[in-house]
């Protein structure tokens, strides 16, 4: 009993760092329908920009992660400016393609910068575990769970009232009629992929303070397709849900079947799951019913 | 002087010519209405008015102004309104939701200004806005739908609430495409009068494009007609009426 609680609750804490991630998916794919293969790599780079500002400039934490933010931003604007708002209209393979290729180009770019050490950051939070109860967290996953679950709830709340919010999933819903109530919506393209990169470059910052960086982080960015095919593809609620799925399958999964096996189910099960559930609901469990599957 | 003009408007889709050498100006305060067979070119013109398509050859000019390169959310923000043949509603959002974003249109939405935006003419702004939202629900009588999802509507509803989107907007002029399709006899009348009273205590320009002849007739105050991306004949109802070209487009010509 007791193992179960620690496992849900470390895999709610790390479900929510995932959640934050796929919020970074779902934004760009809702508002421009692209599928952003290189979510992985916004993490990454949004990791090392933290360790740029914090480690190799020396600038305090929270400055540091406000630059992380700014850059980030800058990040997506570029490459929605210089690369994708070119692809507009072309066929969705050919920008999937491209998006592939940026998450390599990203990579290599973060070896050729950072190099490929292995990297960490100096401790941030207090180095004592949590304790709640019966239940120990580490210190890293309960600060980045908290501030995972702020920066989802900044971002719920942009999208329900800012006025930005609102023009995106105008945009989202119908472009022509958008663009007659005077959106621009090439605009909102390239606050989608700004809003995008910020929200993967702050799950990035929490996964790299828990378990360091290196330029294959983003790897881990292959997690959120489960996240978000779960909770479709277009559902910021459904990537929230999603994000705390994936989490509490993998521990739950791993805790108990890793000792049998060897280890690697922590992996395997969230798309063992996302199979299950794809057979049963082909739109995720919040997706719109006319989405065009890949 | 005209609000509105099109001059040697021409639009082609690679080597599919669509719309030739089409002119017209709609005067201020008029309802001007575009018919045709299917497939002549009505909701193509629209969609050069609105920016949606770049004219081959042509130009349009709106409020005095050439807007012939404008893109369409600068038209809109200009004045110009539209609503879409097929529903374009915001499905997810309420009938309030859709109409605040038709006022959106007053406001700029340049991406450093709508990120950081929370000025003192914040609270100023959104008052005016209820104002401009209030007012619209009242004119169409939609109250007691306002906080339902647009997508739960019938569709005649839907229609309505689309229109006070884009009379949410303020616009100068209102392009409608087909505002009656598809409605019954009781929802056609409605919208009939709708557009008439848009037109007469809204100060509003009315260029729409139906298929019922007999909201045409009974609301236009001049017709254009087109037939396979041509102009073919311009005037009164009644005058379109009898032309021997459009009798010709409608019934098909005898065979000598």
């Amino acid at each position: 009993m007791d193992i179960l609680a620690q496992l849900i609750v470390s895999g709610i804490a790390v479900g929510g760092v995932y959640a934050l991630i796929a919020l970074g998916f779902v934004v760009i794919y809702k508002a421009t329908s692209i599928i952003n293969f290189a979510t992985g790599e916004f993490m990454m780079i949004g990791a090392y920009f933290f360790y740029t500002f914090l480690v190799m400039v020396g600038m305090p934490p929270i400055p540091s992660f406000l630059m992380v933010m700014l850059c980030s931003a800058m990040l997506g604007l570029f490459i929605e400016r210089a690369i994708l708002r070119h692809m507009l209209g072309q066929p969705t393979i050919s920008i999937v393609m491209v998006t592939i290729g940026l998450s390599s180009i990203l990579m290599g770019l973060a070896e050729m910068i950072w190099s490929t050490d292995f990297k960490n950051f100096p401790p941030l939070f207090p180095r004592a575990p949590i304790i709640l109860g019966d239940i120990i967290i580490r210190s890293n996953l309960f600060w980045g769970f908290i501030v995972a679950m702020l920066a989802v709830a900044a971002f719920a709340l942009l999208f329900k009232y800012a006025k930005v919010g609102v023009a995106m999933r105008a945009t989202a819903g119908d472009q022509m009629a958008a663009f007659s109530m005077g959106i621009n919506v090439r605009t909102m393209f390239t606050v989608a992929w700004s809003l995008g990169a910020i929200a993967a470059a702050l799950g990035g910052v929490i996964i790299g303070n828990i378990g360091g960086i290196q330029p294959t982080l983003g790897n881990i960015g292959l997690k959120i397709f489960p996240v978000v095919i779960l909770g479709g593809l277009d559902s910021i609620a459904g990537a929230v849900v999603g994000g705390f799925i994936v989490g509490l399958v993998e521990n739950i999964a791993g805790g108990y079947l890793d000792p049998y096996v060897g280890g690697g189910v922590k992996d395997l099960a969230p798309f063992v799951v996302l199979v299950l559930i794809l057979l049963i609901k082909p739109y995720g469990l919040f997706g719109k019913e006319d989405i065009e599957r890949l | 002087m005209a609000i509105l003009s099109v001059d040697n408007l021409s639009l082609s889709f690679g080597g599919l010519s669509v719309l030739n050498d089409i002119s017209f100006s709609v005067n201020p305060g008029e309802i001007f209405a575009i018919i045709g067979p299917n497939g002549a070119g009505k909701t193509s013109i629209l969609n050069c008015i609105g920016g949606f398509y770049k004219p081959s050859a042509g130009r349009i000019s709106f409020d005095g102004k050439d807007i012939t390169r404008t893109s369409p959310d600068r038209r809109a923000a200009r004045g110009l309104a539209r609503t879409f043949q097929n529903i374009a509603l915001f499905r997810g959002m309420t009938v309030l939701d859709n109409i605040k974003l038709g006022a959106h249109a007053h406001l700029k939405t340049g991406l450093l200004r709508a990120l950081a935006y929370w000025g003192p003419a914040h609270r100023e702004e959104m008052t005016l806005r209820e104002q401009v939202e209030q007012d619209v629900i009242d004119f169409l009588e939609i109250e007691a739908i306002r906080k339902q999802a647009v997508g739960s509507l019938a569709y005649g509803l839907q229609k309505r609430v689309e229109l006070a989107r884009a009379l949410a907007m303020h616009p100068k002029v209102l392009l409608m495409d087909e505002p009656v399709a598809g409605m019954n006899a009781e929802e056609t009348e409605d919208m009939a009068r709708f557009v008439l009273d848009i037109q007469e205590e809204r100060d509003i320009t009315v260029v729409l494009i139906e298929h019922d002849m007999n909201v045409i007739m009974d609301i236009s105050d001049r017709v254009m007609v087109v037939n396979f991306g041509q102009k073919i004949a311009e005037g009164t109802p009644d005058e379109v009426q009898s032309h021997p070209e459009v009798i010709k487009a409608y019934l098909g010509q005898k065979k000598d």
